[in-house]
Order: C-alpha cells, then structure tokens, then sequence
C-alpha cells in the first residue's frame, strides 16, 4: 500500500475519480478504521449498560492501550520490510528486569539522577538487542522469524536469570510516573496545551505542504477541503483532550488530563509516523518491502536500513517495557509475556500487511485501540479471559478478511497488493 | 578519444552456470550498441556487472580507458552509468515518481523528503516519454505494462547519465511509446551518451544502433557494424553462434 505513503492522495483508489474522503485528503481505509472503532464503542457503550464510554473508562483505556501501541508503532515498520519480530514481549521483560536491577539494587535509591539514568540503560539495552537482531537477519541472512524467535526465548530467559525469578520493588517515585497511575498526568492546563499545539502543528503542516504545491504549480485541494479536514481533525484532538480532562482524580476535583503512558504513545506514533512519510528512511523501508530486489538496484543501502530498523523495534519494546514496569510498581518476570501477540494483531488489524510493502503507523495505533477495546469492553461485561481470547482471534481474521477484500476492490489483481 | 565503456573477458559462474565466460563489448561516447543472443546468452547478466548488480568473478570494466571497480549499484550510478532493467526493478507498492527518485530523493534542507520537487521534476520527465500518463498518484504495481515500462525509463533519464543501458525496454510498449523511445535513443544519442540497448527485436535493432555485439552461452560471437550485415547474417550469428562468411573482413 502506498496507503500512508506521502504521494498518493489518500482515499483516492486508483481507477477511481477521488470521492469525498479523497477530496478532503483524508485516507479511506483510515477512515475505515475509525469507523469501524466507533461501532465497536457504541456497541461495547450499549452491551455495559452505559460504562464504556465514560471519562473513565476512556482514561484507562488510553493508559491501558499505551504499552502494545508503543510497540505496535515499530511492528508496523519490520512487517512492513516483510520481516516480523517475535522477541519484542521478551525484550520489554528483560529491558523492564535490566532497569529494576539497576534502580532498587544496584544504584544508590533516591537520588534524582537514578530514574534517569536507569532508564536511558534499559533503553539502550533494548536497542543493542534489536540491533543485533537486525544484524544477524541482514548479515548474515537467518531469517528474521528465527533470529527473532530464538530472542522470545533468549531474553525472557535473559530477564529470569538476572534474579532468579525474584519481582523487584518497589520502583523510583519519579519512574513510577512514566506508568500513569494516580499521579501520572499532566493536569487539564497542559493537556489543553498539547492540545492547542496539536491543532496548531496540524493546520501548520497542512496549509503549509498545499502552499509548496501551489508554488510548482499542482492544483491544490478546494481551501473549503482542506478547512473541513482540519477541522475534523481539530475536533478529534480537542474532544480527545476534553474526555481526558474530564476524569478527575479520585476523591478530588483536580482533573487528571493525559496521563504519561499515553503522551509516550502519542510522542512515539509521531515520531515513527514523521519518520516513515518525510525521510528517506522511510522510503527506503517501504521500497524493501515492496520489492528489495529494486530497492537494491536503486542502491538502497537494505541492510543499514533492516538493522535501523531492528534497532528501532528494540528500542521502543524497552520503552514499552520500562512503562509496564513503572505501572506495575515492580521489575516482574511476567513483563510483556505474550505481548508479541497483541503487538502483531494491532498492527494487522490496523492495515499491515505480512505479505510487507504496506501499512501505517497510525492504522496500528488504531489497532491497538481497538483490541484494547474489546479486552477493556469484555472485562467490564464480567467475560472471562479465555472467551476474550476466542473473541479477540475471532477479530483478527474477521480483520484480516475485510482487509484482503478491500485489496482486491483497491489495488487491483497485480502484484505488490499480495 | 578514449572508449567510454570498455568490459574485458568477464566472468560469472551461478553455482555450477557459467553465464558469462569471457563476454566483452566496448562503447564510445555518441554511439548507440545493440547486444544481442538467444534467450539465456548471458545478455542481462552482463548488463548487471556492468551496473553493480553482481560483481564479476573475473574481468576488467574501463571507463574512459581508466579501470574502476562497480561494486554496487551506487558505485554505478555515481560513475554515471543508468540501467533500465529487464524486470524493470520497481517498487510495486510505491507511486511511479517515488520510484524515479529512489535511492536518490530531493530533500529540503533538514533532511525531509520534498515531495512538491519530486512530483513536479517527475512529472515533466514522464510528460515527455508519454503525454498521456496521468495515474502519478497510485502504486505502480496497479499500472499496466507499458506504463511500468515508461516510470521505469523516465527514472533512468531523470539523471544526467554518460551511458544508458535498456535490457529490452520497449518489449511492453505500444508503437507510439516505441517510436517515442525510438525518438529518445537518437536525441540522447547526439547529446553525447552512449547507449547499450537489449533487444530481440531486429528491426529496432537496425534502425536504432551502429554496432551490434552478438553473444552466445556467454560467450562473444561477434562484434559487427550495422551496415555490414543483413538482418539474416545477424540471425545466424544469433542462433549458429558464426560469424557471416562475407563480413568477416568487414570485422571491426
Ligand atoms: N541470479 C541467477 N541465479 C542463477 N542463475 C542465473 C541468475 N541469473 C542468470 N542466471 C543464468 O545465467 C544465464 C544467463 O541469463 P541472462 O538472464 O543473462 O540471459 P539473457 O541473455 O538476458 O536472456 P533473455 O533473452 O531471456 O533475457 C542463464 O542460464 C540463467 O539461468
Ligand atoms: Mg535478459
């Protein structure tokens, strides 16, 4: 899919004259998900009697969907260079373990620089894992599912060794805040803040990019699209930023805001989203995947470009880590068990496609918000974890049909749209 | 005046295949080359040494009668030499001015990709092989064939190359794009670029090209001027693997 690549008009199918949402530039299967999302919120709103969609209920859900989103964010790039990553759950454990070794036992407790400093360890600690990953896949050719599945066992067994199977506890006060919790947001002042400088950034970016076209000479979209998509997005952020504030912490009137998991996750789908539509290495990652044979002849430097992104991966499955950890209040074994799944499933669901060369950042972040939601929806109806397990695989492929279908509408028969 | 392109006794064994057992060819500045063999001869595994696609086992490239080493495909590229493969080598989930600049983006200062100069220098070249080409937005893989082939030659004419080689590039295209790649040829033929051109199509083989080098299993059969030979005495080298008895004084 170019779906997500900055040239095409998103929504425009080719073949087709640019509908509404092609119009307006806003991507149709994007749209899709959002809509599909929204059922799924007035359906859980309506099986619960009303609790779903609550402040609440859509505070913790944002905090809960931050540690699969964060990684889901780096799977939408490895799967999109056709490659896969089953060791992210076992590096979020053992970056969580590395980081509690370090803060409760081997660091002096309670100096300001602990945190800190532990933190950057772990992270870097993920990203070495990930490098070297990346390295054994591009260098020396093991497939990428092996290299990766032999990490699932390496480091989880890595993260149980570090203290024989021991929980660390408790974390640094100033740690525990990346987990959220009760004192891990920003307040309604800032978050209106971000809020005001998402919109601002937005429509910055938008009219800016239609004044370059124009300055070569490209018909730009109607002055009317483009104000109502930035409105629509304006409103999306602001009404986001509304629903966090109105949650107050417990027993208080102070209102909570978005909490710092999520502004982790919002900062990370940034980033990785800048970096797969404005730089080369984002080119370069989609061009492996659509065809590495030609990414090669047009001197792609493939293998650079697979262990940056392997080191990416690592990097953010140690974020990951480090924010389950701080939630948890402890450095456990069971740290990001399984996560591998649910990070796979997000970013399938959110559009990627295992066959490589296509998918978005943002689709995996909606993803995840979506498996987060049924999990969050099932639990508030009292369903048990193995029948969510049904119902969560049960979606996947339901997904992953609808996706397959919408392909063959889209991209017609010929290749790349595998 | 030095050769622009000169490959020596190149060698290039797949496992057990050798699939070029001494090739060469030589081209001047100005010239256009046909090469030519049965399917199999060796043809785009030569033009793939000579792009740094593989490296040669054996053999000697000269450029300007100097020797470089191509190790890859930049090397090539930066040598000034432009391929247009015989798979075409696109990017199928990428849209047709994305795979024109790849591996050689237009950034603004800062590094970010600039979109808005990509779109309108690719679109300028595109207009020229092919005035009716207006799908810029969607992934080339859901273009037709004849359109892949025309994003695949405007990406190897965007940049200022010294020698241009087409592993049969007009074998999709319609006969306006061909006359238009026709066209193309003689224009860059007489700003000075030399020109290697792979074909089975003789016809545009003798309208186009001076010289013809004929290969077989790898090896050269021959290397003839156009007007010295009959489309049957090319046949022959072709397929016997001999040269034509009555041109072989005419040998250049
Ligand atoms: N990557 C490869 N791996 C193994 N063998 C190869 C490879 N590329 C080419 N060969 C072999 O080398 C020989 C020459 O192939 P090549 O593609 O150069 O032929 P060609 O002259 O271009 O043929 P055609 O006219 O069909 O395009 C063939 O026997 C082929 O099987
Ligand atoms: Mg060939």
């Amino acid at each position: 899919m170019p779906r997500g690549l900055g040239h095409r008009r998103p929504g425009c199918l080719p073949g087709m004259k640019p509908g509404l949402l092609g119009t307006l530039g806003i991507d149709a299967r994007l749209a899709a998900l959002l809509g599909t999302l929204a059922a799924i919120w007035l359906g859980l709103h309506v099986l619960t009697d009303g609790i779903f969609l609550t402040p609440r209920n859509l505070w913790n859900l944002a905090s809960q969907t931050a540690v699969v989103g964060i990684m889901a964010c780096g799977m939408v790039l490895v799967i999109v260079t056709r490659r896969i990553d089953l060791s992210v759950g076992s590096i979020a454990g053992c970056a969580g373990m590395v980081i509690a070794v370090l803060q409760v036992e081997v660091f002096a407790p309670g100096t300001w620089w602990n945190p800190w400093l532990t933190l950057a360890i772990g992270l870097g600690v993920g990203a070495a894992i990930g490098a070297a990953q990346g390295a054994l896949n591009a260098w020396l050719a093991i497939p990428a599912f092996v290299v990766t599945l032999a990490g699932l066992l390496i480091f989880r067994g890595v993260a149980w060794l570090l203290t024989s199977g021991r929980t660390v506890a408790p974390m640094d006060p100033t740690f525990q805040l990346l987990g959220g919790g009760f004192q891990g947001s920003i307040g309604a002042a800032a978050s209106w803040v971000l809020g005001a400088l998402g919109v601002a950034a937005l429509a910055w970016l938008r009219l800016s990019a239609r004044a370059r076209r124009q300055r070569f000479g490209f018909t730009p979209r109607p002055l009317w699209a483009e104000a109502v998509t930035i409105l629509l997005m304006s409103g999306l952020i602001l009404g986001f930023v509304a629903v966090m504030n109105s949650y107050n912490r417990p027993r208080t009137d102070i209102a909570q805001g978005i909490s710092i998991p999520v502004l982790v996750l919002i900062g990370v789908a940034c980033v990785l989203e800048w970096l797969a539509r404005t730089r080369r290495f984002g080119r370069y990652v989609y061009a492996i995947g659509g065809n590495p044979e030609a990414a090669r002849l047009a001197g792609v430097p493939s293998a650079r470009i697979i262990v940056a992104v392997f080191a990416l991966m690592g990097f953010l499955a140690a974020l990951a880590g480090a924010v389950a950890t701080a939630r948890l209040n402890a450095g456990a074994n069971s740290t990001g068990e399984l996560a591998e799944l649910s990070v796979i499933a997000a970013a399938v669901i959110g559009g990627t496609s295992l066959a490589g060369g296509s998918g978005t950042v943002v689709g995996a972040v909606l993803g995840a918000v979506i498996m987060q939601s049924l999990d969050n929806g099932m639990v508030l109806l009292g369903l048990p974890s193995a029948l969510r397990n049904v119902i969560i695989g049960v979606v996947l492929i339901v997904a992953v049909w609808a996706d397959a279908l919408w392909r063959r509408r889209a991209g017609g028969a010929r290749g790349g749209e595998a | 005046m030095t050769t622009l392109v000169e490959m020596h006794d190149i060698h290039k064994q797949f496992g057990g295949v050798a699939a070029l057992d001494g090739a060469e060819l030589w081209l001047e500045a100005g010239e256009v080359l046909g090469l030519l063999g049965h399917n199999g001869a060796g043809k785009s595994t030569l033009v793939k040494v000579l792009c740094g696609a593989y490296p040669a086992d054996r053999g000697e490239i000269l450029l300007d009668g100097q020797r470089v080493e191509i190790r890859n495909p930049r090397d090539a590229r930066k040598l000034g030499i432009e391929t247009i493969h015989q798979t075409l080598a696109l990017a199928d989930n990428l849209d047709a001015v994305a795979n024109i600049f790849l591996g050689r983006e237009i950034v603004k200062w800062g590094g970010a990709l600039d979109q808005a100069a990509m779109e309108h220098a690719g679109r300028n070249v595109l207009a020229r092989l092919n005035p009716n080409f207006t799908n810029h937005h969607v992934p080339v893989g859901s273009l037709s064939g004849g359109q892949r082939q025309v994003v695949a030659i405007a990406r190897a004419i965007q940049f200022q190359a010294r020698v241009l080689v087409m592993d049969e590039p007009t074998a999709a295209l319609g006969p306006a794009e061909t006359a238009m790649v026709g066209d193309l040829v003689r224009r860059l033929q007489s700003e000075g670029m030399g020109l290697i051109i792979v074909s089975h199509d003789l016809h545009d083989v003798f309208s186009l090209c001076g010289r013809l080098t004929v290969m077989k299993t790898g090896r050269p059969v021959g290397h003839v001027r156009t007007e010295d030979v009959t489309q049957d005495d090319v046949l022959g080298m072709i397929i016997a693997g001999r040269m034509p008895v009555q041109t072989r004084a005419a040998r250049v």
